[in-house]
């Protein structure tokens, strides 16, 4: 398998080994591109099977209306504010979980932690990452739902607090992963620094390594946000989806079911009659997701990149 | 690197020489709320006849009745009606739906034991989910908010309820609820709720109280736990389970849905919490020749 | 003790808890799907297809389902990734349009999966007419595991030292010559555990099958591409929100989920093992 000879190749004379380098090389030269069409690809379709929905709905009515009710009795209504609400939610819930735990934990695999302990603790850790989305959602149904309903004296604990919690079990091991990188290529010398001047290190880690690695720290949190609002089983399974806009800031309203942009387009696609206003409508639903998702990659690429050049 | 190449090359020419020898099958896809049902008649009739082969799938009743209009399954399931727009893309297809009613589903209120309410008109239950109705004393029960409890509104369910009881918009007050058994559980928790569900959920379930219903002010009232009365058409909230075939069925479709129809189907339907089809719905099934 | 002592006493304390934390969730995972799905999996449950509404029997056809799919998905997104991989690393150099190539790649891995989903539902079950199929659903799955092939195939790349290339080409060997007798074969092992944990995943989602080919039942396994199938993780999804008798079927979701969890611990752990092993022999 490894040692394969130049002469298990013979020659062919039919083209010229440098005309045959030029094809291989631009064969490679189209399957690098192939990513960037792919990209384009599903921005340029989503806009494509979106704008036929604003033939029927204005778009003002699309981006400002509080009602979502595309089946109405009445008058069908698009709205998606109350999903950018519920989305938002469950977001910042699972974050205000995930960032302390995150980095908190980062910062001990960095500079607590021996490096054998760091050895098994980091493997484990990216196992959480490879636990499949509707297994967590299961879990939020068996699991966390009745611990909810419990605590809180409800009668039912599918809702945005189940959400967040399960969204933040996720966002946890690419926060952990990326600030530990982040606080790791800070230079030793800033940590000598430090300890020469008399500091613990514990105040190393807190007053010079985090701030040393804070640019990193947010693309990592942002890099976590990107996973939570792109996530789709676990909120379809453990947030009670009701359409309604969110009522009741912030008990209410977090103890309440949501639905997020994701859930929305995973429970109506498949009963909408295809190439219908309501069939459109998802997939404008699905350009914004696919909008805000980009816009906060793009971000926190753009601080991940400045960051490495600065300690490279 | 030469036998991963070979390895690929020749789990290709597998998967490739596979597709050539694909079964003949029946394909029935479409909504979720009818999955449980034809599943099991169809596991009955391979039983019958093990030569034929019937694949159920679900997705929803959008994604069976496009399949349906691009011939890509003999029949589809939907819990609603074809869509106008969805006839028209068949006929450009050259496609004519025919429907077919295979059972009833009853649709029960439910209410907690601890309300003294045991019956409603089917106004009253409108007016209760639309929002008009917040409190159980407007309606002769005890001073106590209404919690209502529906499901998503891409359930069948929802949308049968909503045109044919509520004939309005649902309160945005009404929890949503993913399932069934949700709401069940939740009526049984909550003692100033009222929910609706399946009448299949409610068969055998204690800690609540199933509502009878009668159609208007001074009728009669009726429980959907009577088999005889949703037959007749008493219970009022009750709707027909469809099927949508391309133009008149023949061979292996027809084989299966007069198996659906027949006594033995319809018992199938009954064990699995669903109604046998009322004679109105036999005479429009009699319009395919079935 | 100084104030100070007792101050990184504590705030190391803190940090423990951190990880203790997320320690525990994946204990909490592991132990209640395993204490309360064990004992559904059976011979009969791995081998046999569902029965009676889905309340009994196995789930034979939702695991065959699941492989035959991750199969294709390596099919497509292995020989794209790695070549683009390979074009990255060995052929471009670092100018406008391979920085947007790589930036593409890092926005592909953040796009949401149920974007993918949409992107199948209309690319490949309505334009190309693949219909809900095995193929659909490998397609979109194939081209979501594609930016996780690319990253780890360029790790791997990356780990073969340059000489072995400046060797290769001194003796006047073509570029491709090079690539394909001294550097794949070093950098295949590496390529392959990377690609294995993503396909690891891909077998995991749901949203991007929902509506491209997952079935809710099928008595049997799919015999063609063109089939609609049943996978593990959707199965999963039905068991525990769309099925009619919910609580009767329970222990079965439990079971599913254990099966499903199980495969992708499995495969990370040995990926592990044989990454640990790498490491091992390029250190001697």
């Amino acid at each position: 398998m490894k040692a394969i000879a130049l002469t298990d190749n013979p020659p062919k004379r039919l083209f010229s080994t440098a005309f045959k380098d030029k094809c291989v090389h631009a064969v490679f030269f189209i399957n690098g591109m192939l990513v960037v069409l792919l990209l384009g690809g599903i921005f340029l379709l989503l806009i494509q099977t979106s704008i036929p929905a604003f033939q029927e709905v204005s778009i003002v009515e699309f981006l400002t209306s509080t009602n979502w009710n595309p089946t109405s009795y009445v008058k069908a209504s698009y709205g998606i504010i109350p999903m950018l609400v519920s989305t938002f939610m469950v977001t910042v819930g699972a974050l205000a979980i995930a960032i302390p735990i995150g980095i908190g934990a980062a910062a001990y695999l960095s500079d607590v932690a021996s490096p054998r302990v760091r050895e098994i603790l980091k493997p484990t850790i990216e196992m959480l990452a490879a636990v499949p989305s509707v297994v967590i959602g299961f879990l939020g149904i068996v699991f966390v739902g009745p611990l909810i309903a419990k605590f809180f004296n409800i009668y039912n604990g599918l809702n945005a607090i189940n959400g967040s919690v399960l969204l933040a079990v996720m966002a946890l091991p690419t926060i952990i992963s990326i600030s530990e990188d982040a606080l790791s290529s800070v230079p030793y010398s800033y940590d000598q620094a430090s300890l020469a001047l008399g500091a613990t290190k514990w105040q190393t880690v807190i007053r010079v390594k985090i701030p040393a690695a804070l640019s990193g720290i947010i693309a990592a949190c942002m890099l976590g946000m990107g996973r939570a609002i792109g996530e789709t089983m676990t909120v379809l399974m453990a947030t009670g989806c009701a359409p309604a806009m969110p009522e009741g800031f912030p008990f209410e309203a977090f103890l309440g079911s949501v639905r997020t942009l994701t859930s929305s387009i995973a429970i109506e696609l498949g009963e909408v009659a295809y190439n219908t206003t309501h069939y459109y409508a998802l997939f404008a639903l699905g350009l914004v997701l696919f909008v805000i998702t980009f816009v906060i990659n793009l971000i926190s690429d753009i601080i991940l990149h400045n960051f490495e050049k600065v300690h490279r | 690197m030469r036998n991963l190449v070979k390895l690929a090359i020749i789990g290709l020419a597998v998967l490739v020489a596979q597709t050539a020898s694909a079964q003949e099958m029946l394909q029935i896809k479409g909504s979720d709320t009818l999955i449980n049902l034809v599943q099991k008649l169809s596991e009955e009739y391979m039983k019958k006849y093990p030569s034929n082969y019937v694949a159920v799938t679900g997705g929803g009743s959008g994604t069976g009745v496009a399949a349906l209009i691009n011939q890509k399954c003999d029949i589809a399931n939907a819990s609603r009606l074809m869509k106008p727009k969805e006839i028209k893309m068949a006929k450009d297809n050259g496609v004519t739906a025919n429907r077919i009613v295979i059972a009833m589903d009853g649709l029960s209120v439910i209410v907690n034991p601890e309300n003294p309410i045991t019956q409603l008109t089917k106004d009253e239950i409108g007016a209760i989910f639309r929002g008009d109705v917040k409190n159980w004393s407007e309606i002769g029960g005890p001073d106590m908010p209404i919690n209502m409890y529906g499901r998503q509104s891409n359930s069948g369910t929802f949308v049968f309820f909503q045109d044919y009881v509520l004939k309005g918009d649902y309160s945005a007050k009404m929890n949503r609820m993913n399932g069934n058994a949700q709401i069940v559980e939740a009526v049984k928790s909550d003692k100033s709720a009222i929910g609706y569900v399946g009448v299949g959920y409610v068969k055998d379930a204690t800690g609540l109280t199933v509502v009878s219903v009668a159609s208007k002010r001074g009728g009669e009232y009726a429980s959907p736990l009577n088999s005889a009365d949703v037959k007749s058409g008493k219970y009022p909230i009750a709707r027909p389970l469809n099927q949508y075939v391309a133009g008149i069925p023949e061979g292996a479709i027809r084989k299966f849905l007069e198996f659906e129809l027949s006594p033995e189907g319809q018992r199938i339907v009954e064990e699995e919490g669903f109604f046998p089809i009322p004679s109105e719905y036999e005479e429009f099934n009699s319009q395919v020749g079935l | 003790m100084k104030a100070r002592q007792w101050q990184q006493l504590i705030g190391f304390g803190t940090l423990k808890i951190c990880v203790a934390f997320v320690l525990l969730a994946l204990i909490i995972i592991a132990w209640d799907i395993y204490s309360k799905g064990h004992s559904v999996i059976t011979w009969e449950f791995l081998t046999a297809a569902p029965r009676n509404g889905m309340t009994e029997g196995g789930i034979y056809p939702a695991i065959v389902g699941t492989f035959y799919v991750t199969v294709l998905t390596a099919i497509i997104s292995i020989p794209l990734g790695m070549g683009c991989a390979i074009y990255l690393n060995e052929y471009a150099k670092d100018t406008a349009l391979t920085r947007i190539i790589r930036m593409a790649i890092r926005n592909l891995s953040g796009v949401p999966s149920i974007v993918y989903g949409l992107f199948g539902v209309v690319v490949f079950v309505q334009i190309l007419a693949f219909d809900t199929s095995i193929l659909s659903a490998g397609m979109t799955l194939g081209m979501m595991t594609l930016p996780w092939v690319i990253t780890s195939s360029e790790e791997a790349l990356k780990t073969v030292p340059q000489a072995y290339r400046d060797a290769s080409l001194a003796l006047g060997a073509t570029k491709w010559q090079t690539i394909w007798t001294n550097v794949l074969p070093y950098a295949v092992p590496g390529m392959l555990t990377g690609t294995i944990l993503g396909l690891a995943r891909a077998a995991g989602e749901t949203a991007p099958i929902l509506f491209t080919g997952a079935a809710f039942f099928l008595p049997f396994v799919p015999k063609s591409l063109s089939d609609q199938f049943m996978a593990l993780p959707y199965h999963l999804y039905i068991m525990s929100t769309q099925h009619h008798a919910i609580a009767k079927v329970r222990p079965l979701a439990y079971g599913t989920a254990l099966v499903l969890i199980g495969l992708v611990f499995i495969i990370n752990l040995v990926a592990f093992v044989i990454r640990y092993q790498l490491r091992k022999t390029k250190l001697e």
